[in-house]
């Protein structure tokens, strides 16, 4: 059996686990607390492929088909 | 002339999305310009762009209802399409669309389809094979099945064509009848023969229908996989989906594989996969009715539907139900549940919302109405 990488799919964008510091730097730039993010359950197959703990923010890399490329930002929920 | 590293950075830093940067970086390459006129161009390109941006306060959300909801009234009421030659049944239409936003767990027409590695996508016979490992077997596949009631037996006589097609031998399929119905299996004459635990004609008939239920080889719940030619490479569509099950196939192409399930694509792929996926489906529902809505309106309905982390409809259970507002809430739907509910737990209703407001008769805050003004009184400026 081969080993796939869910990150691989089409339909995944890329997701990128941020440092308690960078998150920081988010929240500061958007004048926001970490739970009025967009959320991502710790148990979903990327969240858990990039080993993301509760309470971390995930950037995720967006191919938007109007802007080409968007940066989201989710909190990672129990 | 072309542009120089300082003005790359000034475009860079207008704040304008990438695909514009491209469209102005592409459009001033090669050209003859002076340092005003590019001002100009750059000056010019940022003013349009920051016109064409929603105002805030701006209710993008009933915008996008009704972008979307004015051509779903000339969607098609039922549909039920064979897409193309492929006889695969699939929901379309405005049932399809509501299926979407409902967040179906099912949808009525479960359907993946699957794109095969490059050596076997170009080749007929190993695309078949893929397609017959990966459909779910049935006896009645393999073979035919008969009752013998004077000796109170089922005979089940196998093809040994099919067999050798579908790569499954005989001892297989026996093994597979005998752990599964925990019965004895005889071969006799190259029949497979089994008898009912008891002799009843009940017992006899019940285990037929067993047997002829049975998935001896594929996956459960794949009822039909069909392989069609697209472009140069064999694709296969297949009735009912088991996406987790296909990804780890021989031959299957992990990454460009899909299912019309969204809430199985945000099991195995996650939340970021199933918000794609919501915006392919609509825009492709859609689109197949000739109808064209912008693709941010059915962003902002699939970034409000997974924004929890999990795929919520857009309904009573999902959005609308869980709206801060009692108002807001029992103008939706099940209105007197709503209204008890609050009145036992002693909600308070903050009036924040737009429903709410227009219930009970005050301007609504939005676009100008949330313009809160404080006006200083004449005579104190004077003064």
């Amino acid at each position: 059996m081969k080993k796939f990488a869910v990150q691989d799919h089409d339909l995944v964008p890329p997701h990128i686990l941020l440092s308690p510091e960078e998150a920081e730097q988010v929240l500061q730039q958007y004048g926001v607390e970490a739970r009025q993010l967009p959320k991502i359950h710790v148990s979903d197959p990327v969240a858990k492929e990039i080993g993301a703990k509760v309470g971390d923010v995930i950037k995720v890399l967006r191919i938007s088909p109007t802007a080409r490329q968007a940066v989201f930002y989710r909190l990672v929920i129990d | 002339m072309s542009l120089s590293e300082e003005q790359r950075e000034q475009i860079s830093g207008l704040g304008l999305p990438q695909s514009i940067q491209e469209a102005l970086l592409d459009g001033l390459e090669n050209e003859q310009f002076t340092k005003a006129q590019f001002d100009e161009v750059i000056g010019q390109v940022k003013s349009d762009y920051d016109h064409a941006g929603v105002e805030p306060c701006e209710a993008v959300g009933v915008i996008a209802a009704q972008s979307i909801g004015e051509p779903g009234t000339q969607m098609t009421m039922r549909t039920f399409h064979y897409a193309g030659v492929a006889e695969i049944n699939v929901t379309l239409g405005l049932p399809r669309l509501i299926e979407i936003v409902d967040a179906r767990k099912i949808p009525s027409t479960p359907t993946m389809t699957i794109r095969l590695e490059p050596d076997y996508a170009r080749d007929r016979d190993l695309a078949r094979e893929v397609a017959w490992a990966i459909e779910s077997t049935s006896i009645l596949h393999l073979g035919s099945i008969a009752t013998d009631l004077a000796e109170m037996n089922v005979l089940i006589e196998l093809n040994h064509e099919a067999l050798a097609q579908r790569k499954i031998t005989d001892e297989e399929v026996a093994e597979t009848l005998r752990s599964e119905t925990g019965l004895a299996v005889e071969m006799r004459d190259g029949m497979l023969v089994m008898a009912p635990e008891e002799p009843s004609y009940r017992e006899l008939l019940q285990l037929v229908e067993k047997i002829k239920r049975l998935s001896l080889k594929g996956i459960d719940g794949i009822k039909r996989v069909v392989i069609r030619k697209e472009g140069d490479e064999y694709v296969l569509y297949t009735e009912g989906s088991a996406l987790k099950e296909v990804l780890e196939f021989e031959g299957v192409d992990p990454a460009r594989t899909k299912t019309n399930n969204i809430n199985e694509i945000g099991e195995v792929l996650g939340i970021e996969a199933a918000r794609n996926a919501i915006i392919n489906e609509a825009t492709d529902t859609l689109r197949e009715q000739g109808l064209s809505v912008d693709v941010r309106h059915i962003m902002l309905v699939a970034d409000i539907m997974t924004c929890d982390g999990e795929v919520k409809q857009i309904g009573r259970h999902g959005v609308s139900g869980e709206k801060a507002s009692v108002l807001a809430r029992a103008a939706f739907e099940v209105t007197v549940n709503h209204i008890l509910d609050a009145a036992v737990r002693g909600d308070i209703d903050d009036l924040r919302g737009v429903t709410e407001n227009v219930i009970v008769g005050q301007p609504i805050q939005l676009g100008t109405g949330d313009v809160q003004l404080v006006a200083k009184r004449r005579d104190e400026v004077i003064q």
